[in-house]
């Protein structure tokens, strides 16, 4: 099982992204955003940080690099793949997953931990979970308020295609507490949380990030 | 060679957080009654054999996100 993690320039949580995939037991490949070439993998992770200096909009260029039109293509065959924040954000400008990211409420850069339930444990990155299982993942980012069109979001909300929300406080205002979202076919799934930050106790505040990692291990 | 503007802004049913912080600053210089909200300016050198279709596309497809920003392409 290998697994992809993609490096723009600005992308700052690819190197957590990776170790989270071999904890969870499979290699981690670095994907490279000037390559049209995904490597064979099994699946894509989309890590955080400031592609492109968040230049234009957050994830705007890097939707646009040569690697993210492999991503698309891939996805369209049902390939997995995990955005979580900017990468949840390349996710939304690539059209890959409904709605936007937007300056948050208070325009504070919130970071801090965060409690979110699962609402979604059908999803290529969500089966290790309960459906209504609450986790602890550290959230950090500033334009994380989630927004769509009403026909979208009553359409995901609909579909139960929100896959996880916050709960015990929304740190920026996101429509409707969500805090991720999937795919209509539960292969592509964006949050701005960061499971990837909660795989050890000796970092992270929890371990409950891990279950996305070893989730998709059991959809490919 | 033309100049064309594509001026971007957050849909009305948006919240515009920078906007309303900005409208707020006012009230700190001692001016009230103005309510800002914050947009874009780009300004584009153009070949004369890019068409309108074309400008539209690009502010579509990359200078503004349809999600959740209104556009507006201006030949100068």
């Amino acid at each position: 099982m290998r697994i992809g993690v993609i490096t723009f320039p600005g992308t700052l949580d690819d190197v957590d992204a990776a170790r989270a995939v071999r904890y969870a037991g499979a290699e981690a490949v670095s994907l490279w955003h000037g390559d049209h070439d995904l490597q064979g993998v099994d699946a894509v992770v989309v890590p955080g940080g400031f592609s492109y200096g968040d230049y234009l909009r957050a994830g705007a260029i890097a939707s646009l690099a040569p690697i993210m039109r492999e991503v698309v293509d891939g996805a369209a065959k049902g390939l997995p793949v995990l955005g979580i924040c900017n990468g949840f954000q390349i996710l939304c400008e690539a059209d890959l997953l409904p709605g936007a990211l937007t300056r948050n409420e208070k325009l504070h850069f919130v970071c801090r931990d965060q409690a979110l339930r699962v609402e979604n444990a059908d999803t290529a990155w969500t089966s290790g979970y309960g459906a209504g299982e609450e986790i602890v993942v550290p959230v950090k980012n500033a334009e994380g308020r989630f927004v769509a069109a009403p026909e979208t979001l009553a359409e995901i909300e609909g579909e139960g295609r929100v896959a996880f929300r916050y709960v015990g406080g929304n740190p920026n205002g996101s429509t409707n507490d969500i805090a991720g979202v999937t795919s209509a076919n539960g292969r592509v799934v964006g949050l701005m949380p960061h499971p990837e930050h909660a795989i050890d106790l000796l970092t992270g505040p929890s371990v409950q990030g891990l279950g996305l990692f070893t989730s998709v291990l059991a959809a490919v | 060679m033309a100049r064309v503007v594509v001026d971007v802004m957050p849909k009305p049913e948006i919240l515009d957080v920078q906007g309303q912080a900005v409208s707020r600053a006012l009230t700190r210089i001692g001016v009230s009654g103005i309510e800002v909200r914050q947009g874009k300016h780009f300004e584009l050198e153009v070949d004369d054999s890019v068409d309108d279709e074309t400008l539209h596309r690009i502010a579509g497809d990359l200078l503004a996100n349809p999600v959740i920003e209104d556009w507006k392409v201006t030949r100068l």
